[in-house]
């Protein structure tokens, strides 16, 4: 068994700590984080409260672990959606490479692509109102090209291969190969990508939260935390730090899972080590 | 005194034993070919000598090279050698180069970085030594990038980067093998100019025995990390007293005993066929212009029939190939299969009567299915395939027809050699009973040993099954000893055809005399005694 690459170790664990936390979070919390209890706010770190309280007298670590819920769920609705257009769109394209419907596919996601992706999401959730419902499309839109694109550019070196054309003299057509032959040969690349883009839709979603148009109170976020936070910076500097380095953590942890899992499943880079 | 002495060079990858016990002189002038199939350590070997191992390889041994040991050099040393002192050529012209680098700048680097010119003198250098190679500034500017050049020309950007600073000794690893035959014999030309003029001694790596009967003073032949014989050429050749330099020798020059089928009844029959294809647009919203490949080709092959094809790179054997097994449409013309046309839409009881086998035995299976699931394949061309037992029976029938064992259909691809591999993609050819049989250069990227072998299968199974065989290569060697009848291509156009022999004996077309003279052959006088060569 040859060991697993440090980034991926590290990384996983990372990640690992914030996917408990939330799991952990629907059957327990330290304290609730519905019920306001003025009286103990903006409490700097102690036994009871390990990381504070905010300014309504909320536990920090129950809304971080009741946060990573909707960042992680927003995220991971994102890029499945982002998966379940792009990846189709892209074999598509692939198997058509040159043809007028690869052209409007591809010049489709340039449009995409050509609009700052935070500012269409602002557009959407502006247009049919902040939730977390329309943070989630608004992200997923986004994650739709880039898997479009790294679909399309993998598909289109496997199609010269000769097991593809032994597989269209055996008669199949495009649709199956496509799902026999590519889909599983470009696998590894959408699990890297799709870690990478895991990340960015929690940023994402954060932004968006922090702007007001993402999940709507009383349900905690992480990037609404630290909106809140934002006029308490010189009072209760706990209260931005720690959903800050709740966002840091994942991200990095998320990044470096993507580079470990590139080295895992590279078999280009499999055969150096 | 020799130049390069290896003595007793073991060396071992990760505690794999890749060399043992080399040794090999050259003479300062002299020519030195090395011979060996894949895996044999040639390669290495020359890795050994400019320093260029793998990491975690382990030598033992001495490289003396102008009476200092390369294998306890430093590497700041062993930087001021490699390309002053010992040059080296790969085998792929089309990655040796950089792409966004012209070759003016690749050539007058290796000037420049060992010290001997200042950047304006190393072009001019350059240019010169460009000019010796064959590429004169006037015609190839220093200022083209590799992707302006053909291979051939490709190729002598890379020589004249290697003598650019007129080394003593030249490494030349496989120098032709990606090579046409004519390229190959200008490039063979020029190398040996090089060291005639320049008093440069030569090491020349290949796995083609006629390449080095014509080229060097002295051979040896390498196999499973060791040399066999050493020996100057002439008494080598005509000696052959290793088992396996003779057995090289006889599969170089292998012919399956053949039985000629009487001739059936036209099978595929092309009329006239033309074949074009789209280049990429030269502006934006312009039409893309169309290459015809193939212009104006008729031929017809009969039931039992071997064809040959044969033609260099680009002359569009592969775009006619394409055609025949219906992958692409004809712009014009026709082509039938037993009366039915052929085409991207023809139906699949017509498309199981053609099947193919590729030149590259890595690339021919997706990598992740087992072998039964990829021979079973074209099992998907008929309305009522074998299913459960009944399938499971077919893939081992096909497999033992190939020489393989039905053990095999659990294994992954990757856990086979290149010439097992090929077997499997004759199997997976053969599994649906096809009338033709295509062969896209089935055989140019095995060693001769497993060359002869494949090609003693398909002459067995042409027997067997009464198979058409359409045999596609540029290698004239192998046509000549496989099939009946031979078409040569040249530019989109077939230019001579006849019986195998008659064409070959009699060549009437000047192109097709060109390859003949191109070919590398063992001279005459070279040749053992016939006794010698069939002692095997």
């Amino acid at each position: 068994m040859r060991s697993l690459p440090r980034s991926l170790l590290i990384g996983g664990a990372l990640a690992g700590v914030f996917f408990l936390a939330a799991a952990l979070s629907f059957v327990w919390t330290p304290h609730s984080v519905d019920t306001l209890a003025i009286a103990s706010r903006l409490q700097a770190p102690s036994p009871a409260h390990p990381l504070g309280t905010d300014h309504l007298g909320r536990d920090i670590l129950s809304m971080i672990m009741v946060g990573a819920r909707t960042s992680i769920a927003v995220a991971v609705v994102a890029v499945g959606m982002g998966i379940a257009l792009g990846v189709p769109l892209g074999l598509i394209a692939a198997a058509r490479r040159g043809s007028l419907i690869d052209e409007v596919i591809m010049r489709g996601n340039d449009l995409v692509f050509a609009f700052p992706a935070l500012v269409i999401a602002i557009l959407i959730t502006a247009v049919f109102g902040p939730s977390a419902l329309n943070a989630i499309l608004a992200i997923g839109i986004f994650n739709t090209p880039v898997f479009a694109r790294v679909t399309r550019g993998a598909a289109l070196s496997l199609w010269t291969l000769d097991y593809i054309r032994a597989a269209r003299v055996a008669g199949k057509g495009a649709a199956r190969i496509s799902v026999e032959h590519i889909l599983p040969n470009i696998a590894n690349l959408l699990i890297v990508q799709g870690t990478i883009q895991f990340s960015l839709g929690i940023l994402a979603e954060a932004g968006l939260s922090y702007l007001g148009l993402g999940a709507q109170p009383p349900t905690p976020s992480w990037g609404r935390m630290l909106a809140d936070a934002q006029t308490m910076v010189a009072l209760a500097p706990h209260m931005a730090l720690f959903p800050g380095l709740a966002i840091v953590l994942t991200v990095l942890g998320l990044n470096l899972m993507g580079d470990g899992l590139r080295d895992l499943l590279d078999p280009r880079l499999r055969r150096a080590r | 005194m020799s130049l390069l002495a290896v003595d007793d060079l073991s060396l071992a990858i990760h505690g794999t034993p890749i060399l043992e016990r080399v040794s090999l002189a050259l003479a300062p002038g002299q020519t030195l070919g090395v011979v060996g199939e894949s895996g044999s350590g040639k390669s290495l070997t020359a890795m050994a000598v400019m320093g260029l191992l793998p990491a975690g390889a382990r030598t033992s041994g001495a490289i003396r090279f102008d009476g200092r040991d390369l294998l306890a050099l430093p590497e700041p040393e062993m930087c001021r050698i490699r390309g002053a002192r010992i040059g080296m050529i790969f085998q792929e012209p089309m990655t040796a180069l950089n792409p966004v680098q012209t070759i003016g700048d690749q050539v007058a680097e290796t000037l420049v970085i060992h010290g001997a010119a200042l950047r304006h003198e190393a072009a001019r250098i350059a240019a010169d030594r460009l000019a010796r190679v064959g590429l004169p500034p006037d015609r190839f500017p220093l200022s083209r990038y590799p992707h302006e050049l053909s291979g051939g020309q490709r190729q002598r950007v890379c020589i004249a980067m290697a003598v650019a600073l007129r080394p003593a000794l030249l490494i030349a690893d496989e120098p032709t093998t990606a090579l046409d035959v004519t390229t190959q014999a200008q490039i063979l030309a020029l190398l040996k100019s090089l060291v005639t003029e320049e008093r440069m001694a030569l090491m020349l790596i290949t796995h083609d025995l006629a390449v080095v009967a014509g080229m060097t003073d002295r051979v040896a032949v390498m196999r499973e990390g060791r040399v066999v014989e050493e020996d100057a050429t002439g008494p080598l050749f005509r000696a052959m007293r290793h088992p396996y330099t003779r057995q090289l020798f006889a599969a170089s020059d292998h012919r399956p005993a053949r039985r000629p089928l009487p001739a059936g009844s036209p099978l595929l029959e092309v009329e006239r066929a033309s074949c074009d294809y789209a280049l990429p647009r030269v502006r934006l919203f312009a039409r893309r212009p169309r290459f015809r490949a193939v212009r104006d080709v008729s031929l017809s092959l009969r039931t039992g029939e071997s064809l040959g094809l044969v033609g260099e790179s680009g002359c569009g054997k592969s775009t006619l190939t394409r055609a025949i097994l219906g992958l692409d449409a004809l712009a014009e013309g026709a082509i039938r299969l037993n009366g039915a046309p052929v085409g991207p839409r023809m139906p699949g009881s017509l498309r199981a009567q053609v099947q193919v086998v590729f030149q590259d035995p890595y690339g021919s299976f997706n990598p992740r299915h087992r072998v039964a699931r990829l021979v079973a394949e074209p099992f998907h061309l008929l309305p009522d395939p074998p299913r459960g037992a009944a399938r499971t029976r077919a893939v081992a029938e096909a497999l033992e027809a190939v020489g393989l064992t039905a053990a095999d259909m659990a294994k992954f691809p990757h856990e086979f050699s290149g010439g097992q591999r090929q077997r499997i993609a004759i199997a997976r050819a053969l599994i649906i009973r096809p009338k033709l049989i295509v062969l896209d250069e089935a055989v140019s990227a095995l060693d001769v040993s497993v060359r002869a072998r494949i090609l003693d299968l398909l002459a067995g199974l042409q027997a067997r099954f009464g198979l058409s065989y359409l045999f596609i290569s540029h290698d004239l060697g192998v046509v000549r000893a496989v099939t009946d009848r031979v078409l040569v291509m040249q530019a989109g156009r077939i230019v001579e055809e006849g019986p195998t022999e008659r064409v070959f004996d009699a060549p009437e077309h000047p192109y097709t005399r060109a390859l003949l003279a191109a070919t590398p052959r063992i001279p005459d006088h070279l040749r053992p005694s016939t006794g010698a060569a069939h002692a095997t």
